[in-house]
């Protein structure tokens, strides 16, 4: 028996630790003497509500009230659809509406949460008591009696007897999610490699430069320095299918700066004009449109994860998650004066995929 | 006046208390209509003056250049390395920065901020027009481009969504950028100021031009502005507008607050 501070001896579950210990060391290397106690209940204290009447009372009509709250708060949900009805072409009206109905349907709501915690809390039987929890395993006459029924059952619907019957409908049951498979599969790309469709955009050799949204073709001339153009290319804003699928990979944001400012590499220097460069929008990092250009300091950053592209080189990244530089389309003049790319990008664009090469 | 005094005859009591307060109304009246005849005839003669930009204007302009800008910007506006040229920037530009109060700038850093205007109209104006002169640039919009009542707001919607929301936030509530650098709110701003804002590409936003975004679509650009300002948020409280942050710390707050309180209350004991 331990004995604590104050002198009282503790309950311990075991009541005779000192003959039981033996035994046991023999074949445990630990013996765990520290399991919890059961403390058993609190002395029980009485509520105020149980030893004033006074109190009992205004217990009680604070949870009638409410009840009645409750009535009031439904009420005036049906009062304020009708006196805040929703106006077309008012978007005012809508938030009255939603207001002042959500405010009385809540009220309605709360009233009763409420009141019938506070009659469980302050009026209702407070004794503690317990439940134990039953033994999860039947008894052994119940569980003769359930593989009797299942045996039975096997034996009157011949489901092991009548073999054909039996295989004939498990394959009927194996093959009823099929169409299921079929179906979702045709939400997929059908008869396309979607490696190639991410590899490809709309942009090839003398594609015209147009303004997002309207399809108006772009000059050289017009774009004068610090300027940002949001480019698609051109038909594509007259295309009727699939336009968006083709913006979110071909979507371009042209800009100017001083050709003293552009850092070209060899390879690379034809891909400009006069200091107008053209870099994909799609962030390859995880495919957010990038277009927060900075005119003075030439960076590009993208709001979603902030990665930061320095326009002057090649779009390399300088700060953020993404991994590779944004790709760059090659551009060029033609006759009338209008901007063209050279080629279709020279690298997939958006974020990196397993298949990329 | 004739018809008034006979429907007040009806009240005899009240008719030689309302004599006095008649005549003070009728003053006030008379004051009201000299005084914004006098201020609508002083501000068509201002605009006729700087609308000549005649020598006079620029040379104060020139006065006040060299007193509060040529520091940063140099003697003849050529620029220094504290300040850029202003060889070409136009009057909008001038206009913009000098009348929201970003110029004079009061400290360096990573951009001008907003402040209480230093200067009055006409020497803004004068400003103008002396940078004006230097060379050709963006000159300070027509009125009848900066009528918002007269654009459409969803072809101005959408042109907003794609040229500016990035950093405006769609609602134009502005946004962060790099390094301190952000792009301000456009609540609250004038006409005018978007419309130089657009065509000058002040701090770090970039110039869009009339090719770009013609002066209708810019027009239609400030009526959509003007609509979201004018109009309450459907959705109810917009809180700032700033999207998912500001919502989600309002519910992670506020709501998960008052499940946390409800469920303290419910397991506690009854007194």
């Amino acid at each position: 028996m331990v004995k604590d501070d104050n002198g009282a001896e503790d309950v311990t579950a075991a009541d005779s630790p000192g003959d039981s210990l033996a035994p046991i060391a023999a074949s445990t290397a630990v013996v765990t003497r520290d399991s919890l106690v059961n403390p058993g209940f609190p002395p029980h204290r009485p509520r105020i509500t149980d030893l004033d009447h006074k109190e009992e009372r205004k217990a009680e009509r604070a949870v009638y009230t409410l009840f009645y709250v409750s009535i009031v708060g439904s009420v005036f949900a049906i009062a304020a659809y009708m006196a805040f009805p929703i106006v077309p072409e008012d978007p005012g009206s809508v938030r009255l509406n939603n207001l002042f109905i959500g405010l009385g349907l809540s009220l309605a709501l709360l009233a009763i949460g409420i009141g019938a915690v506070h009659w469980g809390k302050a009026l209702m039987s407070d004794h503690e008591g317990v439940d134990e929890r039953h033994p999860v395993r039947g008894t052994e006459p119940v569980r003769a009696r359930a593989v009797e029924i299942f045996q039975q059952a096997n034996e009157e619907s011949g489901f092991g007897r009548r073999t054909l019957i039996r295989n004939s409908l498990i394959g009927a049951l194996v093959v009823f999610p099929l169409p299921a498979v079929v179906l979702f599969r045709g939400l997929g790309p059908m008869d396309q490699n979607p490696v190639d469709l991410l590899n490809e955009t709309m942009w090839k050799k003398g594609v015209r430069l147009t303004m997002d949204p309207s399809g108006t073709p772009i000059k050289a001339s017009d774009v004068t320095l610090g300027s940002s153009f949001h480019v698609i290319p051109e038909g594509l804003s007259e295309m009727e299918h699939g336009r968006l699928e083709e913006k979110a990979k071909a979507a371009v944001l042209l800009i100017r700066m001083d050709p003293a400012d552009l850092v070209e590499s060899e390879e690379r220097k034809t891909w400009s004009y006069q200091g107008i460069v053209a870099y994909s929008k799609i962030c390859t990092h995880v495919g957010c449109p990038v277009a927060l250009y900075e005119q003075h300091t030439h960076h590009l950053l993208c709001p979603c994860h902030q990665s930061q592209f320095d326009v002057e080189n090649h779009c390399k990244v300088i700060f953020g998650p993404a991994k590779r530089a944004l790709p760059q389309l090659p551009i060029a003049v033609d006759a009338e004066g209008y901007l063209i790319a050279q080629s279709d990008f020279t690298e997939p664009v958006g974020p990196s995929f397993w298949e990329r090469a | 006046m004739t018809t008034i005094k006979k429907t007040r005859a009806h009240r005899p009591s009240k008719t030689g208390r309302r004599h006095p307060l008649a005549s003070v109304a009728l003053i006030a009246i008379g004051l009201l209509f000299t005084g914004g005849a006098y201020a609508a005839f002083s501000t068509s003669t201002a605009v006729a003056t700087t609308d000549a930009s005649s020598q006079q204007t620029i040379a104060e302009g020139e006065k006040l250049f060299a007193a509060n800008c040529a520091t940063c910007h140099g003697l003849s506006a050529q620029g220094s390395t504290e300040g850029p040229s202003l060889i070409g920037v136009g009057a909008a530009s001038v206009d913009f920065q000098v009348g929201t109060g970003r110029m004079p700038m009061q400290m360096q850093g990573p951009q001008a901020q907003k402040k209480p205007v230093q200067f009055t109209s006409e020497q803004i104006a004068a400003l103008a027009a002396y940078v004006a002169s230097l060379a050709p640039g963006p000159a300070i919009p027509a009125a009848e481009l900066l009528d918002a009542a007269a654009g459409d707001a969803a072809n101005g919607a959408e042109l907003f969504r794609i040229n500016c929301a990035m950093c405006h936030n769609v609602a134009g509530a502005g946004g962060a950028l790099t390094e301190g650098k952000f792009a301000p709110a456009i609540e609250n701003v004038s006409a005018q100021h978007i419309y130089e804002a657009m065509i000058t590409g002040p701090q770090n936003m970039p110039v869009f031009n009339d090719m770009n975004i013609t002066p209708e679509d810019k027009r239609d650009i400030i009526t959509y502005l003007k609509y979201v300002e004018d109009n309450p948020s459907p959705g109810g409280l917009a809180l700032g507008s700033l999207g998912p942050v500001a919502e989600g710390l309002f519910i992670w707050i506020f709501g998960l607050g008052a499940i946390v309180a409800l469920t303290v209350w419910i397991t506690a004991k009854s007194n």
